[in-house]
């Protein structure tokens, strides 16, 4: 199972790659064509890294008559929080995530 | 399109006929999914519902689509929390495809409400439920976490 693993990780590896998960959590289920609105990337360039987020199974894809939708898998990821959080850790590191979360805004403001 | 949708999709070791009966039967979904059951007469038009421990409904609807080992098509409306009892019907459906050794397990929840509370607070859920289901399968032994109905709820 670590070839999988592998591959998420390497699929995680690149910021545009990351950058089209962040995409698809704000707005799940978008074609193609969407995902390339708003983007400096090249729609070659995205289809490729696409094609990578698919093979790691971060992105899962439907088709909708001729429409192909890309949603965000979060399988992959819980999988490995799963492997290297124990589930008693849990509540306490979203408290520290929510603290960090709250103090990082009001230093912004 | 659904305007709330989400979709899992994880691939587990084992065959389409030993995932099909964990997902339905009772023996097998108590132990990954909170201690619940399901209950249906499972062929299409049936009634379905999850029932906790106690016996009361979590969810409950109709079983829409059905083939054996393939794929489950339902109906469900969650009967726990007014404010998502009053967004009425979602879609769930199971998929189940061999790959290899695996099968790939695609879990698609939507419903025609944008923001819909039910499929955001399902979506917390499913992550969790799927992964203790693949462990059951796998090793024989789903996440401690997952194998009773949490306290207060």
């Amino acid at each position: 199972m670590d070839a999988a693993l592998d591959k998420v990780f390497k699929a995680l590896a690149a910021p545009e790659r990351r950058l089209l998960l962040d995409r698809l959590r704000a707005d799940n289920g978008q074609t193609l064509g969407q995902l390339c609105q708003h983007l400096t990337m090249t729609r070659q360039a995205v289809t490729r890294h696409l094609k990578l987020l698919e093979e790691a199974t971060l992105v899962a894809t439907i088709w909708r008559g001729r429409e192909k939708l890309h949603y965000l898998n979060p399988m992959p990821i819980h999988e490995i929080a799963e492997r290297w959080i124990g589930q008693y850790e849990r509540g306490r590191l979203r408290a520290l995530a929510e603290l960090k979360a709250k103090l990082e805004a009001d230093t912004d403001g | 399109m659904a305007e709330s949708q989400f979709v899992y999709v994880t691939f587990i070791r084992t065959t389409p006929e030993k995932l099909w009966r964990a997902l339905l039967e009772p023996e097998f979904t108590r132990q990954f999914w909170m201690g619940t059951t399901q209950e249906s007469d499972w062929k299409p038009g049936a009634a379905w519902r999850i029932a906790k421990p106690d016996g009361s409904t979590a969810d409950s609807g109709e079983v829409l689509e059905i083939e054996p080992c393939r794929k489950l098509v339902l109906k469900w409306q969650n009967e726990m929390f007014p404010e998502m009892t009053a967004e009425g019907y979602s879609r769930m459906t199971y998929e189940l495809e061999q790959k290899g050794e695996t099968v790939k397990l695609t879990v698609t929840h939507e419903m025609e409400k944008r923001d819909s509370k039910l499929i955001k607070a399902v979506s917390g859920g499913w992550p969790m439920i799927l992964a203790s289901l693949k462990s059951l399968l796998e090793t024989g032994e789903s996440f401690e976490g997952t194998r009773r109905w949490p306290d207060g709820m």
